[in-house]
Formats: structure tokens, C-alpha cells, sequence
């Protein structure tokens, strides 16, 4: 397929967006220096949200399966992440992969049953995942390992002294380091032919099939990745917050992500970043507007994001930078 | 109502000590984070959402006792401002409302943080950051460690001492006892269980003849309670939270298993435990008990029970006067008045966790009659003894003399 003005198109885009891109990477870089070691701590849990959120992102908004489970994901890549680190000594960085590898399996092997399950009943599936994850993580055969609910202590890491920078910054740009990584992956993955086929399954299923696409296969690597990308920022997140215990993953979290999903924008790769952002910080905010009913004020904005954003924070963007661009056209 | 002279001196001691305010003070001023000639910057956690929501009345009585405490004039002069975050009982979220606590409200210390998973998760960064991390509202043992954590303090009687003060009670009176015991099977069964066995030292082996655990989740406890019966023991330490409790209790009466019944403290409420198991099956029943019981019949007319119901009527009237978590608010809210009287005017961290680690003979009136707290910088432990009750249908009665692990 060749389409030489929509490709020309892209080009231009992807032009704006790298001038976009160098913008918020420089930011990135420079934010912590400029607040405190509080808010920086802040910043990292956003981006581990932010990489937790691509991959739910990839299976829900991308593929169309509906997980309401990940947070049992961001437990199991958070326990391997401690786990090895407290009773292996396997240094912080090299668990931050072994948690991904673990998490692309059992992704894997848990979306291989549930590709029997479609919209509300695989999330129901997932939703029994999640529910049941804080309870196995306190079963007694495991406890040697994990702690019971006691959970497990994780040594900060120290930056190297080269660097010059405090435990909490150097955790920020090791996270940034993954996140980016992560999201260049993820970007070249959903962008090209696996991808379309990921959508193609999600809008047209038999159409897909028609064409050829490996329906079975591509949803069951799609779970994996996902469950990848969210263990490895349970791993990334278990490091960031020095402790893992079962009440750190109730079915709260799960329900978090797909709020960050939804806010930040659905099949939307910069809207993790937003849906990060969000999680993190809105809780935050409704405390400190209401003591009494810190949730009730959660709710509303909630609400208010749904209302004027339909499409998610980023769809809500792309909108408006089509509105600028249509203005200068004119 | 009557007045026993040892209890009329036990108020009488605890308002002298209350009213002895600021006695080693410095002739000059020191300030540490987060104090000031006006005022004293205090921090907590509390789980105001999520799953132990009931707990969160612990964080409002107590700011109700502090507004209390600055109506009356302070401390010192300086008016106490405890900020309280909600953690929703989870670690993470506890570790980023602490830090929040810590370095941008910079609060001098942090009081009655609550729940054993989140102390947990910011155990080592309050030590590293060396800020009193003080009265903790959880009664695991490993809060009193001051060699390796030595900013940290628990404040309940720890589920250990209570196991411990148990099996010196059998060896003494019931040496020939064959135990059974059930648990919860977490942190907390195990930990009081512990207790029992080092207090049982080497007899222990010989004196549990059969032991049974349960989870939170299942749902009754009776088979367990039938088993340890089967095992022919005569004597029962039932280690278990309320709803459990009951059952226990109401089982191992109906069963006509009728064993010397030792029931821990978590599950010692008359109003919670023992009228839903049924109190002619409640008569018999022991238990530790180290402050009063607001619900029980023979502290009604108390003087300290009655300053704190008016406390309850002017400064938290929408806390529940039935829930005793309002009432070990009240205790751990005075504690904390204590030590920062003791503090005089050199409020630093220093002094502040030196002097919470010195606190000699605290009588507070809510405790049970003759009871002080005590601590001292090996040993953090503020609650060391207790004294043993028996349920007789109605009311707890005390008996014996006050009992503790190192006499």
C-alpha cells in the first residue's frame, strides 16, 4: 500500500510532534531540579503510572479487551522486583527486567483462556484476578517468599556518586530512562503492522480474520505485552516506594488504571502520560479541596473530566491543536 | 458508686502528673522543624477510606483532644497542630502522605501513624530521615526496637506482652493445664501466640496439647473450636478478632466443652463480643485488660470516664461515645501532651524522641486503677502490664494484682 499524500501528511505531524517530543523530554530532564525531593517522588510514581497505563492502554484501548485485573499484574512484577532483590541481592535494575519477562508469561498464559471471553466477561475474568491477587500474595506456602502480610522491604537504591544526584532523583531518571524505552517500543509497535492488526481485531474481528491476521495469536501476545509493560512498572514502582505488601494491591489499583486509561485517552499513546498524571495527583488534590469527603470531590472530577473531554485528555489536545491548525490555515 | 482509695490515688496521681507541666524546661529556646514559639507542627496518617475506615475516628478524636489543648492555652504556649492525611490503609499511599508530612509540611514529629502494613513501609525512611515516629496505633511487637530503630515507637501493649502475661498466669495458677489454643493466621495471631509460648518458656511444649488456626476470610471458626475440644484440653486461649471471638465463645460454651476460657483483649468488649456470643455464655470467660471499657456498667460514674464523655460532648460530637477507639484516641492524645510538656522549650527531634523515651510513672486516668506507663531508651515498651479480669455476666471484674512480663 502506498499513499504518497497521507504518508506526506504524517511526516509533517511527526515534524510538530518531534519539536513537541525535544519540548517535554527537556522538561522532563529538568523538572527535578527545580521542586523538591517530595514532588520528584511524586513525578517518578506518575511515570510509573504512565507505563503501567501504556500497557492496559494496549490491550483496552488498542485491542479492545477490557481488563479490570492489572493491578494483579503491578503485584506480581512488583513481588518478582523484591523478591529478588531481598532474597537474591539481584541488583534494583537487573529485577526491572526479570519482572517483565515473568509478567509476559503469565500475561500470556492468563489471555490464553480468556481469549474465550469478550467485553464485559473477560473483564469479569480480570476483575476476579484482581480480587483474588491480595489474598494469594498472602497464602502461607508462599510466605517465605513474599512476606505474608508483612510484605517485604526494599533497600533504596543510592545514585552512583558520579552523578551528584539524591536517591529520589536518580530513581527519576532511571524510571524516566525506562519509561522512554518503553514508549519507544511501544510506539513502533502500535504504529506498524501489529498494530493495525490490534485494531483491526478490535473493530472489525471477522474482517480481521479475513484478511488474515492471527486473531487467537495477536490477542493472546497482546495480554502478555500488556501484563509486560504493567509488571515492569509494578517492579519500577515496588523500588520508588521501598515496600511491597498485599493491602499495596487491592482492587482499587486495578480500577485506578482503567480510570488513568479513560482519562488520559483511550488508543492513545501520550495518554498514559495525562492518565499518569492523573491518578496520581487528582486523589491529592480532592483531599486537599475536601477533608470530609476526599472521594465525593474524586467523583466530580471524574465527571467533569468525562464532560468536557469525552475523548480523554489527549483526544480532548488533538482536538485542539486541529482547531489551531484549521485557524492558521485559514 | 463506689471508691476504691487505690483508684481515688490513681486520679489523683495521674492529674498531679498532667498538671506538672513543663518541669525540666532549658532556660533557652530550640527549635527543630515544624516548632516555634506558637506552635508545634505534628503529623499522622489514618486510614479515613478503604477497607479500616472505622479506625479513621482514632485521627479525629485526637485532633478534637489537641483543639481541646490549644482552647485550655497550649503547650508551653504553642499551639498543637497535628495534620492528619488520609493513607486509605495502603502502604504506598501512606509512604507518599508521610514523605508529604515529613519534607514539605516538615513536622516535628510524626504521632500515632496507624496500621501495622503502613508503618511498615515507612519504617526506614523515618529512621533514615531521623524523625520521632511516635505511638504508633498498632500493638506489633517489632515498633520497640530501639538499637536498630531508634525513632521509632509503638504505643498499644505489645500482642506479645499480652501472650506472654497469659502463660505466666497458667504457670502460676494452673500449672497442670493442658492449653489449646486457636489464632487468627497473620501477623497478629502469630504474634500473640509467640508471646504464649515464650511465656510458657520450656513447659510449653508439654502444656499446648492442641492448636488451630483461622483465616479473616473464613467463615465461622466452630470446627477449629470442636477439634481443640476433641484434643481433651482444659484450658482455652482464644487469640481472635471480634466476629470470630464470639463464635469461639458461643461454640465452646454450646459445645458443653467448658475449659478454663482465656480471651484476648482485641476480642474482650462487652458490647461487641460477649453480648452477641451471649453473656450467660460470657460468665467465666478471662482477659487482660489495661484501660477502661467505656461500655462497661461498673466505670459509669468514674471520674475519668466522665471528663472524657464531656470531652466527647463538647469537642467530638459526632464521634461514637460506644466506640473505644475514641477512647484510646483520648489515651494516646494524652501520652503525646506528656512528652511535649516534657520537651520544656528544646523542641528538636532529639529532645523530642529523648523525652518520649523517658516518660516515668504516667498515670492516666482511663488506665485500669494503679497502672503507669514506663519506658526508658533500651526498652521503648510504654504498656508492660495488665491486669486480669473475669466476666461475670454482666461486667468485667478485676482480680488479682497487675501483672506483667518482668515480675
Amino acid at each position: 500500500m502506498h499513499e504518497p499524500t497521507l504518508s506526506n501528511r504524517r511526516a509533517l505531524l511527526s515534524r510538530g510532534q518531534l519539536i513537541g517530543l525535544a519540548l517535554v523530554l527537556a522538561l522532563a530532564c529538568a523538572l527535578p531540579f527545580v521542586v523538591s525531593n517530595y514532588r520528584v517522588f511524586q513525578f517518578t510514581l506518575a511515570l510509573v503510572y504512565a507505563i503501567a497505563l501504556l500497557g492496559l492502554n494496549m490491550l483496552t484501548g488498542f485491542n479492545g479487551q477490557i481488563s479490570l485485573g492489572h493491578g494483579a499484574f503491578y503485584a506480581i512484577g512488583a513481588y518478582t522486583a523484591a523478591i529478588l532483590m531481598d532474597k537474591f541481592g539481584v541488583p534494583y535494575w537487573l529485577t526491572v527486567p526479570v519482572a517483565g519477562a515473568v509478567c509476559l508469561v503469565a500475561g500470556f498464559l492468563f489471555g490464553l483462556p480468556a481469549l474465550r471471553l469478550e467485553g464485559v466477561y473477560l473483564a469479569l475474568a480480570t476483575f476476579a484476578l484482581a480480587v483474588a491477587m491480595p489474598q494469594l500474595l498472602k497464602y502461607k506456602g508462599l510466605e517465605a517468599w513474599t512476606g505474608g502480610v508483612q510484605g517485604i522491604v526494599i533497600v533504596k537504591p543510592d545514585a552512583p556518586p558520579w552523578t551528584g544526584l539524591s536517591q529520589d532523583q536518580w530513581l527519576y531518571f532511571v524510571v524516566l530512562g525506562f519509561a522512554l524505552a518503553l514508549f519507544a517500543v511501544g510506539w513502533n509497535l502500535l504504529r506498524g503492522r501489529v498494530g493495525r492488526a490490534m485494531v483491526a481485531i478490535r473493530d472489525q474481528p471477522i474482517a480481521a480474520r479475513a484478511m488474515g491476521v492471527n486473531t487467537a495469536m495477536v490477542k493472546s501476545m497482546t495480554f502478555g505485552v500488556s501484563a509486560m509493560y504493567t509488571g515492569i512498572a509494578g517492579a519500577l514502582g515496588a523500588i520508588v516506594i521501598q515496600f511491597v505488601a498485599p493491602d499495596s494491591f487491592t482492587l482499587f489499583l486495578s480500577i485506578s488504571l482503567v480510570v488513568g486509561i479513560v482519562i488520559g485517552g483511550l488508543a492513545s499513546i501520550s495518554g498514559a502520560i495525562y492518565g499518569g498524571i492523573f491518578i496520581q495527583f487528582i486523589p491529592n488534590v480532592a483531599d486537599q479541596i475536601s477533608k470530609a469527603a476526599p472521594w465525593a470531590i474524586y467523583g466530580i472530577f471524574l465527571i467533569v473530566f468525562m464532560y468536557v473531554m469525552p475523548t480523554g485528555v489527549a483526544g480532548f489536545i488533538r482536538i485542539l491543536v486541529g482547531r489551531l491548525r484549521r485557524g492558521r490555515d485559514r | 458508686m463506689k471508691f476504691s482509695p487505690n483508684r481515688r490515688t490513681a486520679i489523683i496521681a495521674g492529674a498531679a502528673t498532667l498538671a506538672n507541666i513543663g518541669t525540666p524546661a532549658l532556660a533557652q529556646k530550640k527549635y527543630g522543624p515544624g516548632a516555634s514559639d506558637t506552635e508545634i507542627k505534628l503529623g499522622q496518617t489514618m486510614p479515613y477510606s478503604g477497607p479500616a475506615s472505622a479506625y479513621g475516628t482514632i485521627g479525629k478524636a485526637e485532633q478534637a483532644y489537641f483543639k481541646m489543648i490549644n482552647d485550655q492555652g497550649g503547650i508551653n504556649g504553642r499551639k498543637v497542630n497535628l495534620i492528619s492525611l488520609d493513607d486509605g490503609y495502603s502502604p504506598p499511599k501512606a509512604v507518599e502522605q508521610v514523605r508529604k508530612l515529613v519534607e514539605q509540611d516538615e513536622v516535628l514529629a510524626l504521632f500515632q501513624t496507624l496500621g501495622t502494613p503502613s508503618n511498615s513501609a515507612i519504617h526506614k525512611y523515618v529512621n533514615a530521615k531521623k524523625v520521632p515516629h511516635l505511638l504508633l496505633a498498632t500493638g506489633a511487637t517489632k515498633w520497640n526496637d530501639p538499637k536498630n530503630y531508634p525513632w521509632t515507637m509503638g504505643f498499644n501493649l505489645s500482642y506479645q506482652t499480652e501472650g506472654s502475661i497469659y502463660a505466666r498466669y497458667l504457670l502460676k495458677n494452673k500449672p497442670n493445664a493442658k492449653i489449646a489454643i486457636l489464632y487468627q493466621n497473620d501477623d497478629y495471631g502469630k504474634d500473640v501466640l509467640k508471646g504464649v509460648k515464650e511465656g510458657l518458656g520450656t513447659k510449653g511444649a508439654k502444656m499446648i496439647v492442641a492448636e488451630a488456626t483461622y483465616e479473616v476470610s473464613d467463615p465461622t471458626v466452630d470446627s477449629q473450636v470442636l477439634t481443640l475440644q476433641g484434643s481433651g484440653a482444659d484450658t482455652f486461649i482464644n487469640i481472635t478478632t471480634p466476629k470470630f471471638g464470639a463464635q469461639a465463645i458461643r461454640k465452646a460454651f454450646d459445645s458443653g466443652w467448658k475449659p478454663l476460657h482465656i480471651v484476648n483483649n482485641v476480642s474482650a468488649s462487652v458490647g461487641s463480643v460477649l453480648t452477641p456470643a451471649g453473656l450467660d455464655k460470657s460468665v467465666g470467660l478471662l482477659t487482660l485488660q489495661y484501660y477502661k471499657d467505656q461500655n462497661d456498667p461498673q466505670w459509669k460514674d468514674d471520674p475519668a470516664m466522665l471528663e472524657w464523655r464531656a470531652f466527647m460532648g463538647r469537642y467530638y460530637r459526632e464521634g461514637d461515645p460506644k466506640d473505644a477507639s475514641n477512647l484510646y484516641a483520648y489515651l494516646a492524645a494524652q501520652t503525646m501532651v506528656q512528652i511535649l510538656k516534657q520537651c520544656g522549650n528544646d523542641l528538636t527531634r532529639e529532645n523530642v524522641m529523648k523525652q518520649a523515651a523517658n516518660l516515668k510513672n504516667l498515670k492516666l486516668p482511663l488506665l485500669m486503677p494503679g497502672m503507669a506507663l514506663n519506658n526508658g531508651p533500651t526498652d521503648y515498651a510504654l504498656f508492660r502490664q495488665g491486669q486480669l479480669a473475669k466476666f461475670t455476666g454482666t461486667q468485667w471484674q478485676l482480680f488479682g494484682e497487675l501483672l506483667g512480663t518482668s515480675d
